[in-house]
């Protein structure tokens, strides 16, 4: 067992550390209170190879392993979660997904593109009533000559407008319950396909969170993913490998969060002497480093046994349930630590406190990881 | 076109500390980085490589083995070949034998169009190496660039001086030393970190007996220099700072200027 990174990884972390300390940290909390997608960074991200990096090079991407995917996540969440989960959303749940299932020809057309970083991905599978329980989706698609309709909308959905290319679920056969669910890919700018009301946001306010509007929208046969029916099982697997992005994202913020803070006591004084004296403060700090390098084993651990093709189902869930919530823990006593200080937004603590809780609800609640975890367990 | 870009592994100096007996640098547990001017000048032979993928750009350093980390690096930035010129008979080299041992590699990478060199490397700090190395090849030499501009055969290039700037043309083959206001150096990039490391052997090292140099030409016995003594200056008067709102720090600096008899009381 090797508990040190490779030198490949070394210098993706290097490479990464650097990227987000110049380039996204300074405008993280312009980003985080303009709301505005970070275009500027993610055309830079595409040009570094980080868009697509864990995809083979023979369809396009970096060719790194998921630690390194993983390491990059975590450096760029660590100073803006909103670019950490872009970056997440297009790996993960888009280019995954079309490696897994798509044919030779939607690789060639869309994954090329996507994983070589000149195309913008995003996954839809939640509806208004299709969230935790996503098998009762309402979008339809209806078979038609060389295609099919589609009708429908999504909702909060990351990337959504700003992406090219997008994986979205659909009903076929309703009668078959999970197993009438097909998957598809489909294009901005298609007739019928629009974009509805955008989220406002406790946090990741830079990531686009909208709805997706399906109208009559035709579907060519060459754009299912998969074979018919096979839906609700490429969302459980590319979910599986998103939570690992996700988990990633959280540790991120933990360590981004403990950062500020240990920066902070060290210079912050009161009867005297810095705060970092105080005993129950170093007990706090304890606790959050302790977690935080915790969540990280979990989470490399899972993206290691995703690299290796081992089963990772459930090390991605325990990954994802304890580096969220070690998230929210972290960043909370982040802003304690920081006094009245930490609850104004001239420090970004308070914006990491924001962001860290959404990585307790997308792509799975904790809840339904604990779900997964347990059923694993139990059998 | 043939780009050659000299690179120097220096010891990040913002991570410097001097051993407080000896007065020299402790350079264990400092991380070592690639000389900051460096990155300017392969910056400008990776853009011109943008520009034209048929321009090959090739960094060569001279330095012990573990130099071969910033050459990895500049191979993930884009550059096409490294190579280390390494030996223990280049050690303890001054400028001159430094200079004597690039050419000598230069020599075996003819032809080229192009030589790149940063201004100055921040642990030696002489800025003679380009224009050592530039006189042993007998080309052309412009220092501190800020701006280049590529013509047939010839390069336009702005030197920054003092209080200005100068404009000088120079035919190729030349060498240029790069400042930091020639551009904006780039981050490695992911697929070729990957790419790199998967190469058994991406830095070429050579020796003294491959570059056919006579050993007194090069390392400690074909250095000229001798340090006699380094030491860190002691301040040679007292300085006192003024602390306060600004009337009193003019009040105080007027009393202090009477006091001494330098103003009327
Ligand atoms: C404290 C100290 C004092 C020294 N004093 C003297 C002295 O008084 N006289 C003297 O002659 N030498 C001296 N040396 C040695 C000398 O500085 C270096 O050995 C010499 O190899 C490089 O010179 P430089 O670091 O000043 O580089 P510079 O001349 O400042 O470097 C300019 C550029 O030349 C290129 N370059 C320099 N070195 C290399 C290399 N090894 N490989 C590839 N490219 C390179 C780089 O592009 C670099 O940006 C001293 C060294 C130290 C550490
Ligand atoms: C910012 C943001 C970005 C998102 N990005 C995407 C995206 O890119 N693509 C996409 O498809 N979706 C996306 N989502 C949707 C997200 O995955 C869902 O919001 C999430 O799965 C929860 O679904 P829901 O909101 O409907 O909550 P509900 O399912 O209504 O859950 C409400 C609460 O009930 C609990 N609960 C539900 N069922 C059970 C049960 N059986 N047992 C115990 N507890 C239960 C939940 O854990 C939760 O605490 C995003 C959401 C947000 C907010």
């Amino acid at each position: 067992m090797e508990f040190s990174l490779n030198p490949t990884q070394m210098m993706i972390q290097q490479m990464a550390r650097k990227f987000a300390l110049n380039e996204v940290k300074p405008t993280a909390a312009d980003t985080d209170e303009t709301a505005v997608f970070p275009w500027e960074n993610v055309k830079k991200m595409q040009r570094y190879g980080l868009m697509g990096m864990n995809m083979p090079v023979e369809v396009g991407g970096a060719g790194t392993d998921d630690i390194s995917y993983v390491i990059a996540v975590e450096e760029l969440s660590k100073v803006c979660a909103t670019t950490g989960v872009i970056l997440s959303a297009h790996n993960s749940l888009f280019c995954d997904p079309l490696l897994k299932f798509g044919t030779p020809e939607q690789q060639e057309h869309y994954l090329r593109p996507a994983a070589s970083g000149k195309k913008l991905g995003a996954f839809a599978l939640t509806e208004p009533n299709a969230g935790t329980d996503a098998a009762s989706q309402v979008t339809r698609a209806v078979k038609v000559e060389k295609g099919y309709r589609l009708n429908g909308t999504k909702i909060f959905i990351t990337n959504a407008g700003e992406a090219d290319y997008y994986v979205i679920f659909a009903m076929t056969d309703a009668s078959k319950g999970t197993r009438g669910i097909s998957a598809f890919i489909l294009e901005k700018g298609w007739e019928g396909f629009t974009f509805g009301r955008v989220e406002e946001k406790m946090g990741i306010h830079g990531s686009s969170t909208r709805e997706l509007v399906f109208r009559d929208v035709f579907v060519p046969q060459e754009n299912l993913l998969g074979q018919e029916g096979e839906g609700f099982k490429i969302a459980m697997v590319t979910l599986d490998g998103g939570r690992i992005g996700i988990a990633a994202q959280a540790v991120g913020i933990a360590q981004g969060a403990l950062d500020e803070t240990i920066a902070y006591i060290k210079q912050r004084e009161q009867f005297k002497r810095p705060i970092s004296q105080f005993q129950a403060v170093q007990f706090m700090i304890a606790d959050m480093q302790t977690q935080t390098s915790a969540a990280r084993l979990l989470t490399y651990q899972a993206a290691d046994a995703k690299t290796r093709g081992l089963p990772y189902s459930d090390l991605a869930a325990m990954a994802k349930l304890f580096a969220s919530e070690t998230a929210g823990f972290v960043t909370n006593k982040a802003v304690q630590l920081h006094g009245g200080y930490g609850y104004t937004r001239e420090y970004p603590v308070e914006r990491m406190m924001r962001d860290a809780k959404i990585t307790e609800i997308y792509e799975g609640t904790s809840e339904v990881q604990r779900m997964v975890i347990s059923s694993h367990a139990i059998g | 076109m043939k780009i050659i870009v000299c690179v120097k592994q220096v010891p990040d100096t913002k991570e410097i500390r001097i051993d407080p007996e000896k007065g020299t640098m402790i350079r264990k547990g400092v991380p070592s980085i690639i000389n900051p001017d460096d990155r300017h000048a392969l910056e400008y032979a990776l853009s011109l490589k943008d520009q034209d993928s048929n321009t090959e750009v090739v960094v060569l350093s001279m330095g012990p083995k573990q130099a071969k980390n910033a050459l990895i690096e500049c191979l993930c930035m884009g550059a096409d070949q490294a190579i280390l010129l390494s030996d223990s008979a280049f050690s303890g080299a001054d400028t001159w034998a430094t200079a004597n041992t690039l050419a000598a590699a230069v020599r075996k990478l003819m032809p080229f169009d192009l030589i790149l060199c940063g201004q100055q490397a921040i642990d030696g700090d002489t800025a003679q190496v380009g224009p050592q190395l530039a006189e042993r090849l007998a080309i052309p030499q412009v220092t501190y660039t800020r701006a280049i501009q590529l013509e047939d055969h010839a390069i336009v290039v702005e030197r920054q001086m003092e209080d200005g700037y100068e404009v000088v043309k120079a035919a190729l083959p030349a060498l240029i030393t790069a400042t930091r206001k020639l551009n904006t150096p780039r981050y490695m990039n992911i697929r070729d970190i990957v790419k790199i490391h998967q190469m058994d052997d991406p830095v070429q090292i050579w020796d003294l007996n491959y570059l056919k140099l006579d050993p007194d030409q090069t390392g400690l016995k074909g250095s000229p220099t001798r340090v006699k003594r380094s030491f860190s200056p002691t301040p040679s008067s007292e300085v006192t700072f003024l602390t306060g709102s600004t009337e009193e720090m003019v009040s105080s600096l007027l009393d202090a200027l009477k006091n001494l008899n330098l103003i009327g009381k």
